[in-house]
Order: structure tokens, then sequence, then C-alpha cells
């Protein structure tokens, strides 16, 4: 190997708001280095293929695949995982929407579904439950059937919105 | 049990998916982009949204690579107009296409492309670049930028060359780029007046690899319609285009159906996908044409 490629990389970034400094190794997907390196339990590795969607995070503002980015890559980036987001309160409403619409059950998916909600409520408006369901295709859940979880979404939408719930 | 740390890479009991990278480097521009695959003796792998090379890695369908992450060079990243065509860089993420103004106004093939491919957060990151040099018989880009008549702009160690759409895509992930070579940019030509574009597909799922597809591109001089998911690389459905330019929509989908071949797998019949895009480019067509099918 020639030296331009390394197998450990030296990354600076902040997850959740806290300035974080590591070396990982180069195959070292994200989702890994949030769990076993930082102990951030938080976004979960499913499928690790991109498929399920329960490793969702969200990098530099957008909502992303953990399983499909190599920690190497989030050198600089501004992370945010299901901890910081439930510690600022940003989610506060969607997480009580959950509970009160009993839209998870055994809670896997859960992480990753609020994180790719966030983005779509981020987006303002009020979007109708096709448009909700079409945002978390890439969302598996294997328990609820997914209607309390369109349920959560929509009232929370409306309720950010003014409008009746 | 014993505590040990974790390394990326083992595969303890043979059932975990990590990926077994050979090496990583990030390149500054396009020149050390070139010379680090220089140096990585046919095991470079460029790197760009990575959401069909990290996937193949956790699943290790692909191992030892050294990774060139290009990424990070922001002149392949947006879209122009340039020398009277739109000039879309290799980087520009799938929901940038998807929210262009530009692309908008003259390739709206690929806006409708957009909303079939995979689910949010993957258009977050995935590149349009990356899509092409993949070649994913199932992807919708190749077909697009196949059925708009694209170029695909390469840059190599022996400098920067252009490669017809027609002439790009081989094979099942088989294309044209040569070893050591970059896809930097497509090129399409700039809409003219009347043009009209549908992407037509069907999946069992939003998201879901097509079943089959279809692009067909309306223009004065006459139309173009390729077809994917359907065989080992997108196609451009010669006899259907000839059979549409002369008003024969029956002819076009019989002439359609025994153009493509395309397999049986666990998710449709050989036999159901061919009926499949003939219903498919009916469909598409009364949509051009305003009907209801």
């Amino acid at each position: 190997m020639t030296e331009a490629f390394r197998d450990k990389i030296d990354i600076a970034l902040t997850v959740n708001g806290e300035a974080v400094e590591a070396r990982v190794p180069a195959g070292r997907h994200m989702i890994d280095f949030l769990r076993l390196d930082l102990g951030l339990t938080g976004a979960h590795a499913g499928c690790e293929h991109g498929v399920c969607g329960a490793c969702t995070i969200h990098v530099d503002g957008q909502a992303v695949r953990g399983c499909l980015m190599l920690a190497a890559q989030a050198d600089g980036t501004e992370v945010w995982t299901l901890e910081g987001l439930t510690e600022t309160g940003v989610i506060r409403d969607l997480q009580d929407a959950f509970v009160a619409r009993n839209a998870l059950q055994c809670g896997y998916c859960t992480p990753g579904m609020l994180a790719s909600i966030k983005e779509l409520l981020d987006q303002g408006g009020v979007p109708d439950r096709a448009a909700i369901r079409e945002h978390l295709s890439g969302n598996y859940c294997r328990c609820t059937g997914y209607e309390a979880i369109i349920d959560a979404v929509e009232s929370v939408a409306k309720a950010r919105a003014g409008e009746a719930v | 049990m014993i505590n040990k740390p974790v390394e990326a890479g083992t595969c303890e009991g043979g059932i975990r998916m990590k990926a077994l990278a050979g090496g990583y480097a990030r390149a500054r521009d396009v020149a050390h982009a070139l010379d680090l695959l220089a140096q990585a003796d046919g095991l470079g792998r460029v790197l760009a949204g990575g959401q069909s090379l990290i996937a193949a890695m956790n699943m290790r369908l692909s191992t030892g690579d050294m990774l060139v992450d290009i990424s990070r060079i922001a002149d392949l990243r947006g879209v122009a107009v340039v020398d009277g065509m739109l000039r879309i860089g290799a980087l520009t993420r799938h929901a940038e296409v998807g929210a262009d103004p530009l692309v908008a106004e003259h390739a709206p093939l690929l806006v409708q492309a957009v909303q079939h491919i995979a689910h949010a957060a993957i258009r977050n990151r995935g590149t349009i670049g990356g899509s092409l040099a993949h070649a994913d018989p199932a992807a919708e880009f190749p077909a697009c930028v196949l059925a708009l008549g694209g170029t695909i702009h390469l840059q190599g160690p022996q400098g920067a060359r252009q490669v017809a759409a027609e002439d790009f895509f081989v094979d099942v992930f088989e294309t044209a780029i040569e070893e050591g070579e970059i896809l930097t940019a497509i090129t399409l030509p700039l809409i003219e007046h009347g043009e009209r574009h549908v992407l037509i597909e069907t999946a069992r799922r939003s998201g879901d690899y097509a079943l089959a597809g279809l692009c067909v591109v309306k223009r004065q001089a006459g139309h173009r319609v390729s077809a994917f998911s359907v065989g080992p690389r997108p196609l451009l459905a010669l006899e259907a285009m000839a059979r549409l330019d002369k008003g024969d929509l029956t002819g076009a989908v019989a002439a359609l159906r025994g153009e493509i071949d395309p397999p049986s797998d666990t998710q449709a019949t050989a036999a159901y996908r061919r009926h499949l895009a003939g219903v498919l480019l009916s469909r598409a067509v009364n949509d051009l044409t305003g009907e209801t099918a």
C-alpha cells in the first residue's frame, strides 16, 4: 500500500454538539463508530445495506443512512443522533405523539423513524398522509403496521402549523 | 465472555456484516484523485455518495478496495448551462438534481426519476455520477441519460474524453470507464419547444428496484424510448421509437416487447416484465398525448 492510503483515519467532527476526535478504521461505518466507539446506541444497525432505515441520523442538517456513510467521511461534519435530538428537545412533541398514539412497539425502528420524520417536519406545512407514508417508505417497522406512526406525524405537523388536531 | 475491542473487518461467527476496505484517501481535486487511483495498483475504487458502494462493502461483495473519496471535490458538484448544454457535475446529489430549477426546466425527466430513486435519506447522499458509473441495470438515471441522448465526461491520466450515453453502458455494472478514469460530469441537450418527458415504472414498494421502467422523450425529430430493469443495461428501444414516430402505438408496444430481454427472478418472471414494459409504454404515450390509459 502506498503512503497516500490509510487504514486508520484521523477525524474531527461534532456529535450532538460536542467536539469529537477519533482515529477510525477505513471500513468503519458511522453506526459502528457512534455505537461502539462513542457509546451512542440510539441509532441502530439493522440491515446494514441501506434498506431498513433504523440507522438514520442527521449529518450537516440532512437525514442520512448511518450504515452507508464511512466514519472517515464524517471529518468536519456536524452529526446529530437520537440522544442529541432528545436532549435538545427539538422533537419532544413528536416523541410525545409517538407515546400517545402507540406509534412504537419493540422500538427498534423508532430512532430512525424520528430522524427521518424530523427532516419532513422541518420542511414545514402539513404533509398529507400519502406524503408522510412516502417519506417513511425507507423506514421499516415490523410491529405497528405504520398507521399509528402516520397518525403521530400528522398530528404533530398539524399542531406545529396551529391547526386543530 | 471476554470483553475485547471490536475492530471493523472482524467477522466473528461469519455472520457480521462489516466492510473490509484496503485503505482510504480523500482527494483534494480531480488531479489528486487521478494520482491516487494511479497509485492504487488496480485496487482503486472511487467513493462518491457511497449509497451503493458502502452497501456492497458491508456485504463483503467488494473487499480490499483502495477508496479514493472524491466526495469533497467542490468543482464536481452543481448544475449549470454551459456552451448551450445542461451540465450536471458528477457529485450533484439526487436530492439536488430533484430540486434544481435548471434541471426542472431542461431535463424534467431527471426530476421525475428522483422521485423513484430509493428513499429520502439515500437521495440526500447518492450522486448522479455515482449512479451512472455504477450502472445498475435497474437504476433510473442511466436510462434517463440514454433517452435524453446525453454525454458522459471522463477524466483520466491521458486527459479528458467524452462518451455518448449510447456507447457508455456496456453490461451489468460495466461501463466505458477505463481503469484510472473518473466520471466528472454529464451534459444534456437543452430542452426544445414542445419537448415532453415521461418516466414511468412499476415497483412492488416505493423505493424498490423497478420491475420494469421506461423513459419516453418526445422531440421534433422524433421519440426516444429507453427501458430499464429489463436487461443487463439500459436499452434504447430503436424499433419502438420508429413505430411511435409513425403514430403506431400498437406496433411500438409489440416492437418493445421484442427488443427487450428481461430476466426472471423472485420479483417477476421475464414474461411478466415483457408484458409490463408494453403496458408502461401505452401509459407513457397516453400521458404524453393527454389521453387516459
